[in-house]
């Protein structure tokens, strides 16, 4: 099986938020970029998983610009056999699903996987936007994934509980947690990433259909008030007259 | 003219309502497309939200989202919309990006307030540790409502219902089975949540996380190392990288507050700590908060909010 697992660059989780060019840049100085945890743990692993069991090829595709090349080298670590940067600085989801789904259309993937989300926009958008400029079905959410020749079995998330479905490839597929355990890269895994293929593709002309005018912290919590834990009547009173919750 | 998609399979959700009242909040003209089995009384009562008209299309069962962005797409162009709502559910964030696509439309993927003056619309950024605001720069325009952000308003009367077919196309997912377990609360559109970590040494000691639950009518969540040690299901983590909420009521239990469980959760309107450690970071971000023990805290807590629900009666 032929799969292309896109990936995106974000701020490590535990990165301190903050913003620039009067609120309207995230600040990057000082952070540490990772691969967006929901592409690298669950759609890319995943990826490895099919391959080493049925056999293919795992090609991982990100919209960035040459800084980007860090955490492509970390994914090609992990065991992605080949990578493909398309060059821009991307701002839109909908630049970012034009830019992949044009080059995935050439090559003719059997699937293309993506993270749930990213945890820096978090907006669950690329995934959709690829299928739907391929005219591919989308299974969003997923938590597990098996093949068998042209068919897909998956489960996904829905409201209240879980489904299991079936689709025929080629499709694309968000991934969730449960769909794979993360993998931490050997020193083969790093020194092999160092001689796998990197192609730089440039980017297609697309118009942005969203931006970003503004950024702002939310508001700070006033300070916490506290309860003496021998009375809990307090607190269900406080939680009724004053915060209005139950 | 708005557009607003609900999924009404399981009748009307809270988040359905949410949206048709955000639509009513952007137009005057508010035109509901659904698939699913909800009958038109109920369907008609969308109208008390602000709706003109539901359409509604019951060969769809609402499984692939390609076939709604077909569906929605088809009744955006019949109806003229400039604007298409969705709640950000599952279904928002299936069905939104294609027919952002479709349509050529900007999205808004998990609104949380209506439009500022100058368009732009508010939404969560790094799993709720900001804020942006996006403006779309297409003359069409799609908004996904974050659940809970605003309060579904009463406006009007009942509407009409008109049935809808042939716009959505073949399903091209073939769904095997769905499990949902019965009684629970969805976790992303509950008010109350109850949530426990750690501190709590064991599966074993969930029972009176659950009791203090059920006496307040809240769902069950977890930290994620309790989920990852196998605990409890994944499907109850909140924090970065498991489900994002913002219920009206957070109570967390024996969970020390870090970071990235903070981000999945800082959107809640009232936090409630409760821990053994006087430091944990945790109280930092609450309104109320309470050292203790939590196996001598939450069965007083739980006996306290009996008393208190006995009460209201």
């Amino acid at each position: 099986m032929n799969i292309l697992v896109c990936i995106s660059k974000a701020p490590d989780t535990t990165s301190k938020i903050a913003f620039t060019n009067n609120s309207t840049q995230f600040d990057e100085n000082g952070v540490q970029f990772i691969v967006n945890p929901y592409d690298e743990w669950y759609a890319l692993v995943r990826a490895l998983e099919l391959k080493e069991t049925i056999g293919g090829n795992v090609t991982i595709v990100t919209v960035g610009t040459a800084t980007d090349e860090a955490i492509i080298r970390k994914a090609l670590a992990i065991g992605a056999d080949e990578a493909v940067r398309i060059d821009a600085d991307p701002k839109d989801a909908y630049f970012v699903a034009m830019q992949v789904a044009s080059y995935a259309k050439a090559k003719g993937f059997d699937l293309v996987m993506t993270g749930k989300e990213t945890i820096n926009y978090n907006g669950s958008q690329v995934g959709g936007m690829i299928a739907e400029a391929m005219d591919l079905p989308f299974v969003s959410l997923a938590t597990k994934l098996d093949a068998n020749g042209t068919k897909l079995t998956l489960e996904r998330e829905i409201v209240g509980g879980v489904q299991v479905v079936e689709v025929q490839t080629p499709a694309v597929i968000s991934c969730a947690k449960g769909m794979a355990e993360q993998r931490i890269p050997n020193m083969r895994g790093i020194m092999a990433a160092r001689t796998k293929p990197l192609t730089v593709i440039p980017a297609e002309a697309v118009e942005d259909l969203t931006s970003y005018v503004t950024y702002s912290m939310p508001n700070a919590k006033s300070s916490v008030k506290m309860i003496d834990p021998s009375n809990m009547d307090e607190l269900v009173a406080l939680l009724h007259n004053e915060a209005k919750v139950i | 003219m708005v557009l607003v998609y609900i999924n009404s399979t399981t009748g009307l959700s809270k988040a359905a309502l949410e949206t048709v009242t955000y639509g009513k909040k952007l137009s005057g003209d508010v035109t509901v497309i659904t698939n699913g089995s909800a009958s038109n009384e109920q369907l008609a009562q969308l109208g008390e939200y602000g709706a003109s008209k539901v359409l509604v299309d019951r060969s769809v069962d609402g499984e692939d989202p390609q076939q709604l962005a077909r569906l929605v797409a088809a009744v955006a162009d019949q109806v003229s919309a400039s604007t298409v709502i969705f709640s950000h559910d599952i279904y928002g964030k299936a069905v939104a990006p294609r027919l952002s696509v479709r349509m050529k439309a900007g999205l808004v993927a998990g609104a949380i307030a209506v439009p500022e003056a100058d368009g732009s619309v508010k939404v969560n950024v790094f799993s709720g540790k900001a804020v942006g605001y996006v403006k779309v720069a297409s003359s069409k325009q799609i908004i996904s409502l974050l659940p809970n952000s605003i309060q579904p308003e009463k406006t009007g009367s009942v509407c009409s219902v008109e049935e809808t077919n042939g716009l959505a196309g073949a399903s091209a997912i073939n769904v095997l089975e769905t499990k949902k377990p019965e009684g629970n609360i969805p976790l992303p559109e509950a008010e109350l949540v109850v949530s426990a970590g750690r501190g709590l040494k064991g599966p074993e000691n969930w029972g009176m996380i659950e009791e203090l639950a059920t006496a307040l009518g809240a769902a069950t969540a977890c930290s994620r190392p309790v989920a990852d040690i196998g605990w409890r299901p994944h499907h109850e983590h909140v924090g970065q990288t498991g489900v994002a909420i913002r219920p009206n009521l957070y109570i967390a239990v024996g969970i020390s507050g870090a970071i990235q469980h903070l981000a999945g959760v800082n959107g809640s309107k009232v936090i409630v700590v409760v821990n053994t450690d006087t430091e944990a970071p945790f109280f930092k971000a609450a309104d109320y908060g309470v050292v203790g023990d939590a196996f001598d805290v939450i069965p007083k807590l739980t006996e306290a909010v009996k008393r208190f629900k006995a009460t209201q009666h």
